[in-house]
């Protein structure tokens, strides 16, 4: 059984999908990320779809089903390095991917994401020291 | 070439007559303009079609006009008629050619023949032939025409969709025309491609050279941002006229989920603010305009 390798990297996961997805892959791909999450407590995933030429429906709302469940578990997603002719046909098809996060690269989407979790941090140690003062 | 029949015999023997008056002819018309084809060039096409014709016409041939000996004279007709078409002709002057043809005929034969009722049957014959030629001639001569504007349409397409790289992550593209859904189409790939290609994170769409914005324009617009969107950059629209802001919103159309923008210049300042740069007045050497 194919199966996609999910990379730790430090705070984030990066999922690199080099193969064009067929249902069941894409389905797997979903369980195991969204397992790693709640393993590694991530904060980010990064998917690189820059090998993928066809995304269908389907596919489109895998990814943004990722979006949603990582966002439950606090983790932000960036897709990075989408195809012109995928993006296209997505919003041909109607899925303007809501909830997901787009970058032109790797490095940008990592900035991206960066930028994403340290405005978080920020956003929560306030509060945090509001209530140490009492 | 022998033949039984007397009419094609006549002509055979009075060639050089028939191609004499059918220049006659031609040159008589007045619509002939001989700045776009020389006399020469037209006396030798010309006289290379008579040849061919009555080359090809024999006993059988004058009763059927699409006998497959007619083959050639088609082939040649119709190179003069794309050739013609391609020159800028007018379809008046492409006519007169062919039914100047007729015409010679017609009267050499008149003088050759003296039985009224066979230089009717004859003439009829020779009439129906060449009215079929004029007829493939006309559908080449514009399909010839129709082919300049196909390629006229091409070099539109091709060249009112330019990708400037205005600075470095930040891309312009002007449209000019009306956006319909084949060219949002070219629109959209190219601007994907160079996005792809140059790395920029920003897309500038500038559309004071639409002329005007409708409900399905405006939906090809936002579709194109999006589709910018989901690449991973970010599409700002630039060149809103007050006639085209009106319309959008009398049209309740939403584009509170894009950046717009009045100008290009403020579309270029607000990609700057976007990507942290800062543009300044240098310090060094700094004389007033107005001083030098």
């Amino acid at each position: 059984m194919d199966k996609i390798p999910i990379l730790k990297m430090s705070d984030f996961l990066l999922v690199t999908i080099q193969v064009d997805l067929y249902d069941q892959l894409a389905e797997n791909l979903e369980s195991d990320l969204i397992n790693m999450v709640k393993k590694y407590n991530s904060h980010g995933v990064l998917i690189d779809i820059s090998a993928v030429s066809i995304i269908d429906s389907f596919m489109g709302r895998i990814l943004g089903n990722i979006a949603m469940m990582s966002k439950i578990l606090d983790a932000e997603t960036v897709v990075v390095g989408m195809q012109p002719a995928v993006a296209i046909t997505l919003i041909e098809l109607g899925l303007p991917l809501k909830g997901v996060h787009s970058a032109l690269n790797v490095e940008k989407g990592m900035a991206l994401l960066r930028s994403k979790i340290h405005n978080i941090e920020q956003d929560i140690s306030i509060p945090a020291d509001d209530s140490s003062t009492e | 070439m022998t033949t039984k029949n007397e009419a094609l015999k006549a002509l055979q023997k009075r060639k050089k007559e028939v191609l004499e008056q059918w220049m006659k002819n031609q040159l008589e018309d007045e619509g002939l303009r001989n700045n776009l084809i020389s006399d020469e060039d037209q006396q030798q096409t010309s006289d290379e079609l008579l040849n061919l014709l009555l080359a090809a016409l024999n006993d059988s041939s004058i009763e059927d006009v699409h006998s497959r000996d007619f083959e050639k004279v088609l082939d040649i007709l119709s190179g003069i008629s794309i050739s013609r078409a391609k020159q800028g002709f007018s379809p008046r002057e492409t006519g007169v050619y062919i039914f100047g043809l007729k015409e010679a005929l017609l009267t050499t034969l008149q003088k050759d023949m003296k039985d009224p009722a066979q230089l009717y049957s004859e003439s009829l014959k020779l009439s129906k032939l060449l009215d079929n030629f004029a007829i493939s001639s006309f559908e080449t001569f514009i399909k010839g025409r129709e082919e300049v504007i196909l390629r006229q349409t091409d070099e539109i397409t091709e060249i009112s969709t330019p990708v400037i790289h205005v600075w470095d992550g930040v891309l312009a593209m002007p449209i000019i025309g009306t956006l319909d859904s084949a060219r949002t189409q070219i629109v959209m790939e190219n601007l994907l491609q160079e996005i792809v290609e140059t790395g920029s994170s920003i897309a500038i769409l500038d559309i004071s050279g639409v002329p005007a914005v409708d409900s399905l324009v405006a939906q090809h617009l936002i579709k194109t941002v999006s589709a910018t969107r989901l690449m991973g950059a970010e599409c700002i629209i630039s060149g809103i006229r007050p006639e085209i802001a009106q319309t959008v919103v009398h049209l309740g159309i939403d584009l509170s989920t894009i950046i717009t923008k009045a100008t290009l210049a403020s579309a270029l300042k607000s990609a700057f603010s976007m990507l942290q740069l800062e543009v300044s007045k240098s310090k060094i050497n700094s004389i007033p305009l107005a001083a030098r």
